[in-house]
């Protein structure tokens, strides 16, 4: 069942491709979308349950208001319009992941709408405009036993679990994304993760792809490509749907995959079927799932038991003014303060070390200074001990105080290094632990001058050598006296010292 | 004046998980057509100025504290289900209609 594919140029000779992309975000409220049932992550099965999220007869949603104010949040970082009334609807589906044989959820009427993000690839800007977010809930999880994979097909029967069942969700839902071309996989990698470090920024989800709590679903679709300049308006061809694409890089892979699925059906003369696909991590293929359903045959209405949520303009400029600092912009002005390259930016990101950087330099480090000890010697140990880089027991306060010292004289970064050992062991602030450790660098001449003599006398070829003019035979002698001194003297005043001694 | 065909039926009864056989379907079709068009005569007699109502009475904005209230145990949750195991619900097995 393996599908036929085009070379992705190939695919760009002949088609322009078209974007949708529809992520889903879980909250991180304490209870869920319509009952105070918790939403903690790993509780035993069916434990975070009630009448409501069961769906049992008689009982009544009430809408949990910090959702909505995150739902609020969010729409406003996207630059979206908020609803002044708005209703949830009822999606209608029988599959067991929703007992109540429905799913509650938002349709024509969206609390957030008409908005855009702009997206950065490599130093290209492409806005991306924001059809809606709207508000719906999560559902349960479905384990199918028997049959040879697991899978679902070929599964005897299915055990489910409603813990998940009803904990909020902001569904964000792209309008199609045209003119990205060769970029294509990249622009929808890079939405998804701005819109990430703006779920993050917010504070409104836990955000974590490989858990689940940001999930993208992304559809595409190919036209012929029209010529440049032409007035031809594109139209937009049959689209497909991947469902749960849960990294980064499975996004950008996705669309890459649709893309030459695609051009291979179109240029067989042949039909793209409007479905959904499944998204396989270990072979980064999509598979067939079902055709999609019409809208309609969900059968929408407007949910009875739930009244209309009407923000109030007061309410949304004051959530306005919650806003932090647009992630990507937030970046562009710190790397401008920082004079950081791009790579040095990226790798600082890329190393969840931003902040601490961040932190460090206002704590009175340079940044150079700060992305030094985050990227280096904290970000090694965080990853040899697998633990998160924030997590290490050392702060930027701490970081700082470290260079403090290196400024100043006290320690060299190697010194600093056992420095950094004793906050792991949580032995005092960085000045105690000096102290603690004995690591001061030795400034008292004579005992230095001891060791430059020791250390002249052991090697005289290097002394000769140097007496000769080649001073580069130095860092021999520098490493004698460092070994000496255990490493507690200051490398380049030994240097001075033996070039004195040796001139 | 609504009409609904017998396949509009059919198909209503397949998303709905309701087997209705021929029979069933030329009893029925007819039967929703006449309801349709009693709940038609509404539309009629609103004019313009008076919105559609989902909710008998006009109140926004009510919201619960995101507060944890208690949940019931894995024990009572599966007391009304026909199946259970390790603690889940226990259902056939799903074909063809993957969400």
């Amino acid at each position: 069942m393996s599908d036929t594919l085009v070379p992705f140029d190939d695919v760009l000779a002949s088609y322009d491709p078209a974007l949708g992309l529809e992520v889903h975000v879980e909250l991180n409220t304490v209870t869920k979308m319509f009952c105070g049932c918790p939403t903690e992550f790993g509780a035993e099965p069916n434990t975070q349950v009630c009448p409501t999220c069961l769906g049992l007869p008689g009982s009544m949603p009430v809408v949990n208001g910090k959702a909505v104010e995150s739902a609020v949040r969010i729409g406003l970082a996207l630059n979206c319009r908020i609803a002044e009334w708005c209703r949830f609807a009822r999606k209608n589906y029988f599959y067991p992941d929703m007992p109540k044989n429905f799913q509650t959820s938002q349709y024509d009427e969206p609390i957030a709408f008409d908005g855009f993000m702009d997206v950065d690839v490599d130093g290209e800007t492409f806005r991306v405009e924001i059809e809606r977010a709207h508000m719906e809930e999560d559902t349960g999880k479905s384990t199918h036993i028997g049959g040879a994979t697991g899978r679902i097909h070929g599964a005897d029967y299915s055990l489910v679990d409603y813990n998940r069942a009803g904990i909020p969700l902001i569904e964000i839902v792209t309008k199609p994304i045209v003119g990205a071309g060769a970029k294509a996989p990249e622009v929808a990698r890079a939405y998804v993760a701005q819109l990430r470090d703006l779920i993050v920024a917010l504070g409104v989800s836990d955000a974590r792809m490989e858990q689940g709590s940001i999930r993208a679903d992304v559809n595409l679709s190919l036209a012929p490509k029209v010529s440049t300049g032409s007035t031809t308006k594109p139209v937009l061809g049959t689209r497909t749907e991947t469902k749960n694409v849960n990294s980064l890089r499975s996004v950008e892979r996705a669309v890459r995959y649709e893309m030459s699925r695609h051009a291979a059906i179109l240029d067989a003369g042949e039909k793209v079927l409007q479905e959904t696909r499944h998204w396989h991590e270990d072979t980064g293929i999509t598979t067939s799932g079902r055709e999609k359903s019409d809208a309609e045959d969900y059968r929408y209405f407007p949910e009875p038991d739930l009244v209309p949520v009407a923000p109030s303009r007061e309410w949304v400029e004051e959530l306005r003014a919650t806003l932090p600092e647009n992630p990507t912009a937030q970046r562009a002005r710190l790397q401008a303060e920082w004079g950081f390259s791009d790579l040095e930016m990226r790798d600082t990101v890329g190393a969840g070390a931003l902040a601490l950087v961040e932190e460090t330099v206002a704590a009175g480090s340079s940044p150079q200074a700060a992305r030094k000890w985050w990227l280096g010697e904290l970000a090694r140990r965080a990853n040899d001990t697998d633990t998160a880089i924030d997590a290490l027991g050392v702060t930027a306060a701490d970081v700082a105080a470290v260079q403090a010292l290196v400024d100043a004289g006290t320690i060299n970064d190697k010194l600093a290094r056992s420095v950094f050992e004793g906050l792991y062991a949580g032995e005092g602030t960085p000045e105690e632990i000096v102290a603690a450790r004995g690591l001061e660098i030795v400034s008292d001449e004579g005992a230095l001058s001891a060791a430059v003599d020791k250390a002249i006398a052991a090697n005289p070829d290097v002394a000769d050598k140097i007496r000769d003019g080649k001073v580069a035979a130095a860092g021999a002698l520098i490493g004698a006296v460092m070994k000496e001194m255990r490493g507690q003297a200051d490398a380049g005043r030994v240097r001075e010292l033996i070039l004195a001694k040796l001139s | 004046m609504p009409e609904i065909s017998r396949d509009e039926v059919a198909h209503l009864a397949d998303l709905a998980r309701i087997d209705l056989d021929d029979a069933e379907l030329d009893h029925l079709a007819p039967q929703l057509a006449v309801i349709l068009e009693s709940v038609a005569s509404i539309r009629g007699v609103a004019g313009d100025d008076v919105p559609p109502t989902s909710h008998p009475i006009p109140l926004t904005n009510v919201f619960r504290e995101d507060v944890v209230t208690p949940s019931l145990t894995a024990e009572q949750a599966l007391s009304g289900a026909p199946a259970s195991e390790d603690g889940r619900f226990s259902v056939p097995r799903i074909l063809g209609d993957e969400q």
